[in-house]
C-alpha cells in the first residue's frame, strides 16, 4: 500500500501558481527525492504535504486516509514528521530535552501534568535509542544551540524519529554543510532507509546525495511535475539533464 | 544526588528559610510584617504572569484584570455572601480563572503585539465595569466594608485579622501551595510543551502539539493563579480597588517579572520584592517614586537582560 498519495494538487498564491496539478505516490519503505531549480515549488509542495497550508485544489491521502484539510499537528499525530531547510530546534534546551519533548508527545503524554517512573523510564529509553541512531549519544547534555550545524540537523532528525513516523519529510537535509557533514547526514539517511526501513521523501540540491540515496526521483519545474523515475531514468532524461543536473550527473 | 541537584536543594532551602523567617528579620531591618505579606502576594501575581511570559513565551499586558477580578470576587463574597476567608479565596480564584478561560479562547488566536493589545483591551473592559458599577463595586472609591475572617479549624480559630504574623504565615502557606502547583506543572510533560512553544512555535506544531490549545491552557492556569493572588490581595488590604484591574497594574507585574528575571522560576518574586520595598521606601520620600523604579528597570534591562536573578545565576555559572 502507498503511504502517501497526492492527487492533482494545485496551490495558488493570488495569480502565482506555485504548484500545478502535481500527483505523486510514495510506497512504504521507499525513498523519493524531489529535485528542481530554485523557485520550482519544492518547499511549497512539502508545505502542502505537511499541512502548513491547504491546497487550492486536489487531495492528499496518508495511510489510506484523506488528510487534505487536516492541520499540521493532526498530520503529525497520524505519523508524519518533518525537518526544515533552516533547522527548527529548541536551541536553549539540551539534545536530550529536545528529543524528550518529541518522545513524550508521541507517547500521548503532552497534556499530562505528571509522569510516573515507569513511563519516564520508557521515554528515557526511547530518547536514548533515538539519539544512538543519529550518533548523538555522547552529546545528550549539550545545548542544541551550541552544536555544530551537522549535529543540529541530526538532532532535528532525531526529534522527527522520536515521533515514530510512518513518513519522514526531509527538506534539504544537507543544506549549508561541508563535505564531511554532508557525508555523515547522507550515511544517516541511508541507514534510516536501508536498515530501519523508514519511508522518506526528501528535497535535495546536492545531486551526489540524491543519486546516492534515492529509489525514485521527481523533478519539479515552475510548479509542474516534469519527470518521475529511477535515478537511471532521470539521469538518462535529456531535458532534465540539460536543465537541472548540469555536469554533476 | 549530583552536584547540580544538591545546589538546587540548597538554594530552595535558603529561599524557603528566608521566607519563613521574614517576619523576624524584616522588622530589625526597618521593615514590617505587612510589607513581607505584600511582597508574597504581588510576587505570586508576578510569578503567575511569568508562568505565561517566561515559560510559554506569551506576553499578556492585561493580567491585572484577573488579579482584580480575584480581589473583587473575594471582597464581594465576604461582603455579601458569607463571612468565610476560604470561600472568599475560592470565589476570587474562580472568578479570575473562569473569566480568563472564556476570554482566553478569543485571545490565543493572536500572537505578539496583537496578543498583548487584545489582553489590554479585555482587561480595560473589566476596569470600566468596576469603575462604573458603583452600586456593586463601590466605583472609583473601591470596594470597602469587608474584612478577612478568622480561619476556623474546629478545635481552634486562627486569628489572621489582628495578628500580622499569623496572617503572614497564612499567606505564605497559600503561596507555597500555588507555587508548588506551578513548579509541579512546569516539570511535567505539559510544562515541557509550554517551554517548547516558547522556544520554537513552528517546531512545536510539527511535533504534533496543538499550539493554540496549549497556550490557552497555560493562559487559563495563569489566570487561576492570578485570581488567587488577587483574592489574597483583597484580604491583605480588606479592600478591592478598580486600579487593581487597570493595565498600568498589569505593566507593574510584567515589570516585576522582567526585572527579577523572566526565565527563572523565582525571578519574579525577587522583582516583586525590589519593586514593593522600593515603592514603600521611596513613596514616603517623594510622590515621584515611580520615576526611580522606572530608572532601575531601565538599568536592569540594559545591563542585566536576563533580570536580577538571571544575572546572579549566570555569574555563579
Amino acid at each position: 500500500m502507498n503511504v502517501l498519495e497526492i492527487n492533482n494538487v494545485t496551490k495558488r498564491f493570488g495569480n502565482l501558481v506555485a504548484v500545478r496539478d502535481v500527483s505523486l505516490s510514495v510506497a512504504k519503505g521507499e525513498l523519493c527525492a524531489i529535485i528542481g531549480p530554485n523557485g520550482a515549488g519544492k518547499t511549497t509542495f512539502f508545505n502542502l504535504i505537511s499541512g502548513f497550508f491547504p491546497p487550492t485544489s486536489g487531495a492528499i491521502t496518508f495511510d489510506g486516509r484523506d488528510i487534505t484539510r487536516l492541520s499540521t499537528h493532526q498530520r503529525v499525530t497520524l505519523g508524519m514528521a518533518r525537518t526544515f531547510q533552516i533547522t527548527e530546534i529548541f536551541p536553549e534546551l539540551t539534545v536530550f530535552e529536545n528529543v524528550r519533548i518529541a518522545a513524550e508527545v508521541a507517547g500521548g503524554y503532552r497534556l499530562r501534568p505528571w509522569i510516573n517512573r515507569s513511563e519516564q523510564a520508557q521515554i528515557h529509553a526511547r530518547v536514548e535509542e533515538t539519539l544512538k541512531l543519529v550518533s548523538l549519544e555522547t552529546k545528550t547534555d549539550r545545548l542544541v544551540g551550541e552544536l555544530a550545524h551537522g549535529d543540529q540537523r541530526a538532532a532535528e532528525i532525531a526529534m522527527a524519529l522520536a515521533l515514530k513516523p510512518h513518513l519522514l519529510l526531509l527538506d534539504e537535509p544537507t543544506a549549508g554543510m561541508g563535505d564531511q557533514e554532508t557525508y555523515q547526514i547522507t550515511q544517516l539517511i541511508r541507514r534510516l532507509h536501508r536498515d530501519s526501513n523508514y519511508t522518506i521523501v526528501l528535497i535535495e540540491h546536492d545531486m551526489r546525495v540524491v543519486f546516492h540515496l534515492a529509489d525514485r526521483i521527481c523533478v519539479l519545474d515552475q510548479g509542474n511535475m516534469l519527470a518521475q523515475g529511477t535515478p537511471q531514468e532521470i539521469a538518462a532524461n535529456e531535458s532534465v539533464q540539460a536543465a537541472y543536473l548540469g555536469n554533476a550527473a | 544526588m549530583n552536584a547540580e541537584q544538591t545546589r538546587k536543594a540548597i538554594v530552595l532551602a535558603a529561599i524557603w528559610t528566608t521566607l519563613v523567617l521574614a517576619p523576624y528579620w524584616m522588622v530589625p531591618l526597618g521593615g514590617y510584617t505587612a510589607l513581607a505579606t505584600r511582597v508574597l502576594v504581588l510576587g505570586l501575581a508576578a510569578m503567575s504572569v511569568n508562568f505565561l511570559l517566561g515559560f510559554t513565551g506569551v506576553l499578556s499586558f492585561g493580567h491585572a484584570a484577573y488579579f482584580g477580578l480575584g480581589a473583587y470576587g473575594a471582597g464581594l463574597t465576604l461582603k455579601f455572601l458569607a463571612l468565610s476567608t476560604p470561600l472568599a479565596l475560592v470565589a476570587g480564584t474562580l472568578l479570575g480563572g473562569l473569566c480568563g478561560a472564556i476570554l482566553g479562547t478569543l485571545i490565543v488566536r493572536r500572537r505578539g503585539v496583537y496578543f498583548a493589545m487584545v489582553t489590554i483591551a479585555f482587561g480595560q473592559v473589566f476596569y470600566y465595569i468596576a469603575f462604573q458599577w458603583s452600586s456593586l463595586t463601590g466605583g472609583d472609591d473601591g470596594l470597602r466594608g469587608f474584612s478577612r475572617q478568622p480561619i476556623d479549624f474546629g478545635l481552634f480559630k486562627l486569628d489572621i485579622l489582628s495578628s500580622a504574623n499569623n496572617f503572614y504565615f497564612f499567606v505564605l502557606f497559600c503561596f507555597a501551595l500555588v507555587v508548588g502547583a506551578m513548579g509541579f506543572i512546569l516539570r511535567s510533560p505539559f510544562g515541557r510543551t509550554m517551554i517548547a512553544i516558547r522556544e520554537n512555535e513552528r517546531r512545536s506544531r510539527f511535533l504534533g502539539i496543538p499550539v493554540e490549545r496549549h497556550i490557552w491552557i497555560a493562559f487559563t492556569l495563569s489566570c487561576f493563579f492570578m485570581g488567587f493572588a488577587g483574592a489574597l490581595y483583597a484580604l491583605v488590604n480588606n479592600f478591592a480597588d478598580p486600579r487593581g484591574l487597570h493595565y498600568s497594574q498589569s505593566g507593574d507585574f510584567v515589570m516585576m517579572a522582567v526585572m527579577g528575571g523572566m526565565r527563572s522560576f523565582w525571578g519574579p518574586l525577587l522583582g516583586a520584592a525590589v519593586f514593593v520595598v522600593l515603592q514603600d521606601y521611596l513613596s514616603s520620600i517623594t510622590v515621584n517614586w515611580m520615576s526611580f523604579v522606572g530608572l532601575l528597570f531601565v538599568l536592569v534591562v540594559l545591563f542585566f537582560p536576563r533580570g536580577l536573578l538571571g544575572f546572579i545565576q549566570r555569574s555563579k555559572a
